[in-house]
């Protein structure tokens, strides 16, 4: 699975951004957005993923179900 | 004719502003002289015990020095939405046309455009002499944008104080950078000593890739906070320590912090009520935690007084406020204006406006000066409150109707002291008095004995002196304390006569929310 920000509840403060360990979040239509491709959920860098840990509005970066679980490469 | 400015390509006179910025992006790094152009004129207006250094470095900062704000005003850029923290008075998520209090913004800006709009306001408002960032979020949480505006603005505007406010968590790693870009004031919200408090106050923060909650995050932070405060007065640089009343959790402990500031150097010490409001969306707001009442602060902000100078002029602005601290001209210098406007940067032009602005300064002192010499013979105990309307200069220049705050004086026979201001949004609009608003304003100012203004109408003036507020239009377009003193001296001998009684006033009541424009 991969992260995925809440349109809606994104404040565009873009906290996240830099936060990224895969460069993975980006400015779109006044929001922020996670590329699911590149998300990593953090596994490999973090305890906590790292967009959920700095975003200012409560449940607005949450687990994108339509993808599978990520799993790190070996 | 104006004279070329010698100090390089930034301060060219008519230069229309891609022109300017063009030269800035091309000499990148060429050194000029921030310190000379700034006004040098040798008033000591306002000075008082200070020692000459901090005066010249306060002198026309309209946050740090109570006398220029009056005078002389800032602005703030919005560079920095990002933050660190979660604090329980604040919430990012609400932003509407109708929502105005501080951490909540029009627009974003990036560095390129914050330094042309900064450049712009210094071509239409010559007494702009700071440039703050102040988030929406934290300077810090966004170091990289805070530190390019405030390169791009002191190679275009050299003569433009930079200060930042921030929460001080990441202060201590940035404390090097902020010395090498001459930022002299820093301003860091510190709410709590004691993390027991500080829990209640910050749900969580953010710090090296992980969310700290409770007590542990306030320790944190706090550590942060002051050991940034430490290496900030070591360093040179004049702090300023925000702290926001919170009853019933920080109003008695803010005597504490006062003291732990004071002794880390901090210069100045603003206490501010809180902003709450359910409509804000904030923890504290829908939980129903209440701000102080204007007696309340007043009294928190006498107490720590004698440990060390107390703001009181601070108007919670917004981060994308413009103009004297009282208005907010930021509508005027919208990015879709600025973008359309032929500006001229002319550091001429805004060094002789100063001039003008530090005559004047100078004659308000002399005017209060000679004032307080005939109330010096005065022996009473009596200490009034009075609401001023101006519109700057240290003048009562403002119609009733029309203020938007008035400001407030404590007057006893050792002086006149500024003491606050309190908001009132237009009372009237369009020129007819709105009679709904008129018991707002007198809420505003009970604790007043007298308001003194330009000029007033019939009906609030009636109103005013039913409510035990005496209305003063005798003084229109004087200064400000001289009038006060001399009307107090008047009020002195009313009294000693018997011809009035001197009663003792209430509370007043403090407007929400940060003010608009």
């Amino acid at each position: 699975m991969a992260y995925k920000i809440v349109s809606s509840q994104c404040t565009a403060c873009s906290a996240c951004e830099p936060e990224c360990p895969n460069n993975a979040i980006r400015e779109k239509d006044g929001t922020f957005i996670i590329k699911p491709e590149k998300c990593t959920e953090c596994i490999g860098y973090f305890d906590d993923p790292q967009c959920v840990a700095v975003c200012p509005v409560d449940d607005t970066c949450i687990i994108d179900n339509s993808y599978p679980r990520y799993e790190a490469a070996v | 004719m104006q004279e070329t400015n010698e100090q390089g390509t930034a301060v060219e006179q008519s230069k229309p502003l891609d022109d300017l910025m063009q030269k800035v992006a091309e000499h990148k790094g060429c050194g000029t002289s921030g310190g000379s152009g700034k006004a040098s004129c040798g008033s000591s207006a306002g000075q008082g015990d200070l020692p000459t250094e901090i005066w010249e470095k306060v002198k026309n900062h309209p946050c740090y020095s109570e006398e220029a704000h009056h005078h002389y005003a800032r602005m703030h850029v919005a560079v920095a939405p990002a933050c660190n923290i979660q604090c329980n008075y604040c919430n990012r998520k609400y932003d509407c046309a109708n929502e105005s209090r501080p951490g909540v913004v029009s627009e974003k800006l990036t560095p390129e455009q914050a330094a042309k709009k900064v450049v712009a306001v210094a071509s239409t408002i010559p007494q702009m002499t700071v440039l703050g960032i102040a988030g929406p979020g934290d300077p810090l949480a966004n170091p990289e944008k805070t530190f390019r505006t405030f390169e791009l603005i002191s190679e275009m505007a050299p003569d433009i104080k930079l200060c930042l406010s921030t929460n001080g968590l990441a202060l201590p790693e940035h404390v090097e950078t902020i010395k090498k870009f001459n930022v002299d004031h820093v301003t860091i919200t510190i709410n709590m000593v004691d993390p027991e408090v500080g829990a209640k106050i910050y749900p969580w923060i953010f710090h090296e890739h992980k969310r700290y909650k409770g007590v542990e995050a306030a320790k944190l932070l706090s550590d942060h906070q002051l050991r940034g405060l430490e290496m900030l007065t070591e360093a040179g640089i004049l702090c300023k320590v925000n702290s926001v009343m919170i009853p019933g959790i920080n109003d008695e402990h803010l005597v504490e912090v006062n003291k732990a500031v004071k002794s880390r150097g901090a210069f100045l010490h603003n206490i501010m009520p809180l902003i709450s409001a359910p409509e804000h969306g904030t923890v504290f707001g829908l939980n129903g935690q209440r701000g102080p009442t204007a007696q309340e602060l007043k009294a928190l902000q006498d107490k720590c007084e004698g440990e060390m100078n107390m703001m009181r002029h601070c108007r919670q602005c917004r981060a994308d406020a413009v103009g004297l601290l009282g208005e907010d001209r930021s509508a005027e210098f919208t990015t879709d204006k600025i973008m359309e406007m032929d500006v001229q940067y002319d550091p001429e032009v805004r060094r002789e406006y100063q001039e003008t602005v530090e005559r004047e300064r100078e004659a308000k002192v002399v005017a209060k000066q000679a004032e307080l010499e005939e109330i010096a013979g005065e022996q009473s105990d009596i200490r009034v409150l009075v609401a001023v309307a101006t519109k700057g200069s240290g003048r009562i220049n403002e119609h009733f109707g029309h203020a938007k705050e008035f400001q407030i004086y404590e007057l006893s026979t050792a002086g006149s002291k500024f003491v606050g201001h309190r908001r009132v949004d237009l009372y009237c609009q369009g020129g007819y008095g709105d009679e709904d608003a008129l018991p707002t304003v007198i809420r505003a100012i009970s604790d007043c004995h007298a308001v003194f203004v330009a000029k007033i109408g019939g009906c609030p003036r009636d109103e005013l002196k039913g409510a035990g507020i005496e209305p003063v239009d005798g003084y229109a377009h004087e200064f400000i304390e001289q009038s006060a003193l001399a009307w107090f001296k008047d009020y002195l001998g009313r009294v000693q006569s018997g011809e009035i009684e001197h009663i003792d006033r209430g509370d007043a009541a403090i407007r929400q929310g940060a003010y608009v424009a």
